[in-house]
């Protein structure tokens, strides 16, 4: 069963359309990927599935019920985007305090608290001040804030941003372990290369409205455009065929586009026949980046999005 | 209603346990007692030094044998001697000042006295040695006159003026100054506390907002909730405070006589001898008031003045971010009303049956610091009631408006939004 249904969602802040229609569902023990770029409407949905906005129009169904914040709040972890905690309050209380208005009791929270302590090595921290802590110690922290009830919905809003490779890797671990024991996980970002190894479920959203739905593996293969990458020595001359068009030309290396009807098979015939010497081939598939960008081309907001992706990588 | 208990005791016991509570709650009325300490033990110890003082009295103005119980000089009198060889000499021969007193042609002339000092001399010098020349002065003069000077002291008594108050339940003696006192201390107290425990809430929701721990609350309670209990729990803290206050008050005053033994002695001679009369005037005066009347209507208005004034602190500090000043800016039309209040307060002290007090006192946002003014006197029961329930309502409608505008404003960054927004925010859906 599905733990999570939108059905057209939709949202206006003064008039603008901030999430426009937009129905998904995500299976029980799915981790989800929500994407999209800055101000396409990913907060908001999302504040909407925790229950701090809600709807214009349109409803959600939490295991199959509609959704109701008071009841199913507990169930759900979320962690903002925008990381907030008490900065004068000791750590220990204040993981108590955030647990304990999940509903759980305090001996719970303790208990639990006490897991993830283990877990993350922050057994020292209970009476350390969140001032006190490095902004990747926080971040740790931010996490267990949000999993320590032990919700079965997470939610993660860019996770990963501000944190170093190991702690990145830690945290990643974790969410894979959260996924097989069980969780469902809502991963949003507007880092597409994190999605493509962390999520097998997406959803792109733009402007407020879906653009694309679907299984990582599958999406791609959707997108593909045949384009080969093949190691093989050749000179230009002996690359005058109708099977493919060369998309870029190396000494050692060949990126190649198949024209439509061609197999695979056939171009390796064709190397072979001149007995030209393959040391591979290999598809490649477009990212979902190159994917994203297709989708929403020529919009002023697919262009900001790109540069903002140079930027990170 | 549990989530907000939570939230009430995390916002209490983390302003409690916080060292600047303690501080400032215990601090600052030992302060202010240990001050009044230190004024009333300088005004009842001897001065450290005895002056000396040579007297050339050539009216033969002064009584030698009635100026040697004086406590703080010691008056040492000459006879024949020339007045400037005194003015020469007299700081040589050890005397701190010298006071010469002319001799006079007949008993209706002025008398002429010069005082000469080393340095200026202290205020309680001059009055002292005033009061003594002025007093035989009249003295001998009323002799000479051949009045007594009994017979003319018993004229010259002040008409004490006594005044009383008719209510229903019987006549009673009325101390003016005390009634005026209780009702302006306890209007100011409300009037500063709703100012710092409001400032105080807006600064812990725009805190909370820029801290961005709010996103985090609000997927677990509702932003009313969280608004609730905020406000509670400060005002909860406001309670306390008073309650210590009140205790280090009563303890202070029941231990005073084992710190300084002497003092109760003392400070009952003092009342005797009239110069802290006023202590005994005062405490006369608060037991002629209705002071369990008093206590609760202070606290009804305090609670219902906080809370309504509280919310809209939590609603302006949901929609200012990082910026104080912009904080200051949307403080000050809330602080009107309150200034107003404490304005009218003071007329009605003075007149607490004018029209204007009465509409201040009824007044919900005015009320709790204008109703101060008139709790001494009799307030007729329905003009109480009316600004009762005009409180409780204001404090009902203020809180389910600030709510929505708080509920949009913690979500919301960036651009200060305009009164106008706010306004749609709070009565929008």
């Amino acid at each position: 069963m599905d733990l999570l249904v939108l059905n057209s969602l939709k949202k206006n802040f003064s008039g603008q359309k901030a999430v426009d229609d937009v129905s998904f569902s995500i299976g029980e023990g799915e981790i989800f990927g929500l994407l999209g770029p800055n101000g396409a409407g990913k907060t908001t949905l999302l504040r909407m599935i925790t229950g701090i906005f809600r709807p214009d129009e349109g409803d959600i169904l939490f295991r199959g019920l509609p959704f109701d914040a008071e009841a199913h709040s507990r169930h759900i972890g979320y962690m903002p985007e925008e990381r907030g905690l008490y900065k004068k309050m000791k750590i220990g209380e204040q993981l108590l305090f955030l647990a304990q208005l999940k509903g759980l009791s305090k001996k719970e929270a303790v208990n639990n608290i006490g897991i993830w302590f283990d877990k993350l090595g922050m057994n020292t921290w209970w009476n350390k001040k969140v001032e006190d802590l490095s902004k990747g110690m926080s971040q740790k922290l931010q996490f267990v804030a949000t999993v320590a009830h032990g919700p079965s919905l997470i939610i993660l809003d860019e996770p990963f941003s501000g944190l170093d490779p190991v702690n990145a890797n830690l945290i990643k671990e974790e969410i894979f372990q959260l996924a097989k024991n069980g969780a469902t996980i809502i991963f949003s970002t507007h880092r597409m290369e994190q999605v493509e190894e962390i999520c097998n479920h997406i959803v792109l959203i733009n402007k407020g409205q879906k653009m694309l739905d679907g299984n990582v593996h599958q999406i791609k293969q959707d997108f593909k455009e045949n384009i080969f990458e093949i190691g093989v020595n050749v000179m230009a001359e002996q690359l005058m065929t109708a099977l493919f068009e060369v998309i870029r030309f190396k000494k050692d290396e060949l990126i190649i586009k198949l024209v439509h009807d061609t197999k695979n098979n056939d171009v390796l015939r064709y190397f072979i026949e001149k007995e030209i010497d393959i040391r591979y081939f290999r598809e490649i598939l477009p990212t979902l980046n190159e994917i994203f960008i297709r989708q929403v081309e020529n919009t002023e907001t697919a262009r900001t999005f790109l540069t903002q992706n140079d930027h990170h990588e | 209603m549990n989530k907000i208990i939570l939230i009430l005791k995390r916002e209490y016991f983390t302003r409690v346990k916080k060292k600047s509570f303690l501080l400032t709650t215990i601090l600052v009325p030992l302060v202010i007692i240990a001050f009044y300490a230190a004024i009333i033990a300088i005004s009842l110890s001897d001065s450290s030094q005895k002056e000396r003082i040579a007297v050339l009295d050539n009216a033969q103005l002064l009584d030698t044998s009635s100026l040697n119980g004086s406590k703080q000089m010691e008056w040492v009198f000459f006879r024949n001697l020339d007045e400037s060889f005194l003015t020469k000499s007299y700081d040589s021969m050890g005397f701190d000042h010298f006071l010469f007193i002319a001799e006079q042609k007949d008993s209706t002339s002025e008398t002429v006295t010069i005082l000469h000092s080393k340095s200026a001399a202290s205020f309680s010098t001059l009055r002292e040695v005033e009061d003594i020349v002025s007093e035989s002065n009249k003295l001998k003069k009323l002799k000479s006159m051949g009045l007594d000077p009994a017979k003319f002291e018993k004229a010259m008594s002040d008409v004490k003026l006594t005044t009383v108050i008719d209510s229903k339940e019987g006549t009673k003696d009325q101390v003016a100054g005390v009634a005026y006192g209780v009702s302006f201390i306890c209007g100011l107290m409300i009037y500063m506390l709703m100012i710092i425990y409001g400032t105080q809430v807006m600064r812990g929701v725009s805190e909370e907002k820029t801290n961005r721990i709010s996103e985090v609350i609000v997927s677990s309670v509702k932003p009313f909730q969280l608004m609730l209990g905020k406000i509670l729990g400060i005002g909860a803290v406001g309670l306390t405070q008073f309650s210590i206050w009140i205790l280090l008050m009563y303890g202070v005053k029941s231990s005073l006589p084992f710190i300084i033994p002497g003092l109760h002695s003392e400070v009952d001679d003092a009342m005797q001898s009239g110069s802290f009369a006023i202590i005994a005037t005062t405490l006369k005066g608060l037991s002629t008031l209705p002071m369990g009347k008093i206590v609760s209507l202070f606290i009804f208005y305090f609670i219902g003045g906080y809370l309504t004034y509280a919310s809209i602190f939590a609603a302006l500090g949901s929609v200012v971010s990082e910026d104080q000043q912009e904080a200051q800016q949307m403080v000050f039309p809330v602080l009107m009303p309150i200034i107003l209040g404490f304005v009218m307060l003071t007329k009605a002290i003075n007149d607490p049956n004018s029209s204007l007090a009465v509409f201040g006192s009824i007044f919900p946002l005015t009320s709790p610091i204008v109703m101060m003014g008139r709790i001494t006197y009799d307030v007729p029961i329905w003009e109480l009631a009316a600004s009762m329930v005009s409180l409780i309502l204001c404090f009902l409608l203020f809180t389910w408006v600030a709510g929505k505008v708080y509920r949009t404003g913690i979500l919301m960054y960036g651009k200060k939004p305009s009164w106008k927004q706010l306004l749609k925010w709070g009565l929008g859906k």
